[in-house]
């Protein structure tokens, strides 16, 4: 186990460093002169030369990179070229918006998405595991911001306590949660009533039946326990695409998450803020799989000990 | 030799002699079983509907996508011919949605194939030449598998600029670690078949092996793979046109249908449900034809 942990983590530091170095490759090779769009069409040569000079653009590409990387580790991800705070700083404020609607959102998914799921499983093949199964074919296939802009529409304009706008009340969070929970909630309620069938199958099951257990006990401590642990893999692969979503939806409730701000920041070519948010999104990610994988191999001895690597 | 005919019997002793036996290749027999599938059946047929309106866009609809009419902005569906009413600048939305077929299908389909060349690449010589080649490759797969895919998306199109070109490649670009995962897997167990050995042994060439013996087992797996990967293609287009970041701004797309009308949504409520039904049926077609296909062509389904 300790080898494992050990050579996972490797592997982790591995990924983040690769992909700081893309990041960098990326945003780094483009065409467009940050500096120039900076100080305006009006600044003369010695200006942009002295402004570039300050801010370190004007030494080879890799000490660029080993100097970012070398900030990046003391913490340092440089100031914002606009706002003029600290990157970092603007960062985590707006990572706390983002997290907490992707935290919501799945809250909401996984009741929703589990209660339909065991729904129809347990009445598999009936009009309501159909009706409930082609919801979920389209809740994964409508894209969140669709989804969102209609629950402005049909909700937000409608019922006035639900702002289409904003989070300056915890309230303004539920739209928002629930347009970017659509699609999780879609895909887990198919996992689940995939996953509850095959387990309602087995042998156990009918022996519990024989017993004379209630079938409330059976579907929800029998079944749905021995049918959670596909549910749980599938989470671990969600969070990233979470995050990411949770970026969209920000835009269109207008609230100021990493989403908005990286946004804004591409708008207006504010290199450190983009290139900041990119690496802390991503190492968040890299990060959060590394826990999941780690919690896999405490749970299921088959993958610390390399047999199911394949 | 006298020839002799010989009675052939079937297990309920009825005579077959007659009976021409029907020699069938692998993609006939899954075009077979792919043909009972109703609802594979219906996708494609939507799929193949969509194609056609992309293609022959400006005989369907006799408007023009991109000419602004400013006395006729903001029409309800239905009025003076406008099927689905104009947008703000007086735009048909209808032309406009069928429009934007031409840049959703061509991006799902386009970034897709540029994936499974890397993929393919990539996973086979990582299966096929094992040790440092494989090392190295499998922690490329990682890391690109680790990478979050609409904000990488979202950077690569800040970098190269918005555009349809750059759209087909920054998505395929992301987009072949699946592919390359799923290709190793099958190389190695294909690697220990006999009849690669024995092309081996023959002296065939690494070149001559990866293209004309592995590339003819993979291409199943290919083709469902990338099915199945169109359908993420075309949402994550969607999402980067709705921010501003896919197709510069007079050409139809339906992310950026949705986000021009996310201003009317007071008045104007239909023009934001028009391109969003379009994504869906189209999302839903792909996912269901890559269904139907990995149902038709898993050989230990035939019989």
């Amino acid at each position: 186990m300790f080898r494992y942990i050990i050579k996972r983590t490797l592997l982790a530091l591995g990924i983040i460093f690769s992909i700081s170095l893309i990041t960098f490759l990326i945003l780094n090779v483009l065409p467009g002169d940050p500096v120039a769009a900076m100080l305006g069409d009006f600044a003369d040569a010695n200006k942009i030369k002295e402004v570039r000079h300050n801010l370190g653009l004007d030494v080879p590409l890799w000490q660029q990179y080993f100097q970012w990387i070398s900030n990046l580790l003391k913490g340092d991800f440089g100031n914002s070229y606009f706002q003029k705070k600290s990157v970092l700083f603007l960062i985590l404020q707006a990572f706390q918006y983002t997290s907490f609607l992707a935290v919501l959102a799945y809250v909401i998914a996984l009741i929703v998405g589990l209660s339909m799921g065991i729904i129809a499983a347990v009445n598999h093949g009936s009009l309501i595991d159909r009706s409930l199964m082609t919801l979920s074919v389209l809740g994964i296939s409508a894209p969140s911001f669709w989804v969102a802009i209609l629950l402005q529409i049909y909700i937000g304009l409608n019922f006035k306590i639900f702002p289409v706008s904003g989070v300056q009340t915890p309230i303004g969070y539920v739209l928002p949660a629930i347009a970017l929970g659509t699609r999780y909630a879609a895909s887990i309620a198919r996992v689940t009533r995939a996953s509850m069938m095959e387990v309602m199958g087995q042998d156990f099951i009918r022996t519990a039946y024989a017993k004379g257990l209630g079938s409330f006990r059976i579907v929800m401590v029998h079944i749905l326990r021995n049918a959670l642990i596909p549910i749980i893999t599938i989470i671990g692969a969600d969070i990233g695409s979470l995050l990411t979503g949770s970026m969209i939806t920000e835009n269109v409730f207008n609230i100021p998450g990493i989403g908005k701000l990286l946004i804004d920041a591409i708008g207006k070519r504010d290199i450190p803020l983009v290139q900041g948010g990119v690496i802390y999104v991503a190492t968040v990610c890299v990060i959060v799989y590394f826990v999941v994988d780690i919690l896999y191999a405490v749970v299921n001895p088959n993958i610390r000990l390399g047999a199911s690597v394949e | 030799m006298t020839k002799t005919k010989l009675i052939q019997l079937d297990t309920l002793g009825r005579n077959i002699s007659e009976t021409k036996i029907q020699h069938s290749g692998y993609y006939y027999e899954s075009f077979r079983i792919f043909r009972k599938n109703k609802v594979a059946m219906l996708s494609l047929f939507v799929i193949i509907l969509m194609i056609f309106l992309a293609v022959a866009a400006p005989l369907v609809t006799g408007f023009d996508p991109d000419k602004q009419k400013l006395a006729e902005r903001l029409l309800s569906p239905g009025v003076k011919g406008h099927i689905f009413g104009t947008d703000e600048f007086g735009r048909d939305i209808f032309t406009r949605c069928i429009y934007g077929c031409r840049v959703s299908l061509s991006v799902g389909i386009i970034s897709q194939l540029i994936a499974s060349v890397i993929g393919y690449l990539m996973g086979v010589t990582a299966g096929y030449f094992g040790k440092k080649a494989d090392d190295i490759i499998s922690f490329f797969i990682q890391v690109f598998s680790s990478i979050p895919f609409l904000l990488f998306a979202m950077a690569l199109m800040y970098a190269l600029g918005s555009g349809l070109m750059n759209l087909y490649l920054s998505l395929g670009l992301l987009s072949w670690a699946n592919t390359a995962r799923l290709i190793r897997g099958q190389v190695l167990t294909l690697k220990q078949q006999e009849y690669i050995q024995a092309c081996i042994v023959n002296g065939g060439s690494s070149r001559r092996i990866i293209f004309k013996h592995l590339l003819p087992n993979c291409i199943p797996m290919l083709i469902i793979t990338n099915t199945l990967g169109i359908p993420s293609a075309i949402l994550t287009e969607a999402s980067l046109s709705f921010l501003g970041l896919g197709v510069p701004s007079p050409t139809a797309s339906w992310g950026s249908m949705i986000s021009g009308a996310q201003t009317f949504i007071r008045t104007n409520t239909y023009y934001s449900l028009f391109p969003g039904l379009f994504i869906i049926v189209s999302v839903m077609a792909f996912n269901m034809l890559g269904d139907g296909l990995r149902d038709a062509l898993d050989p230990k389904l035939h019989k």
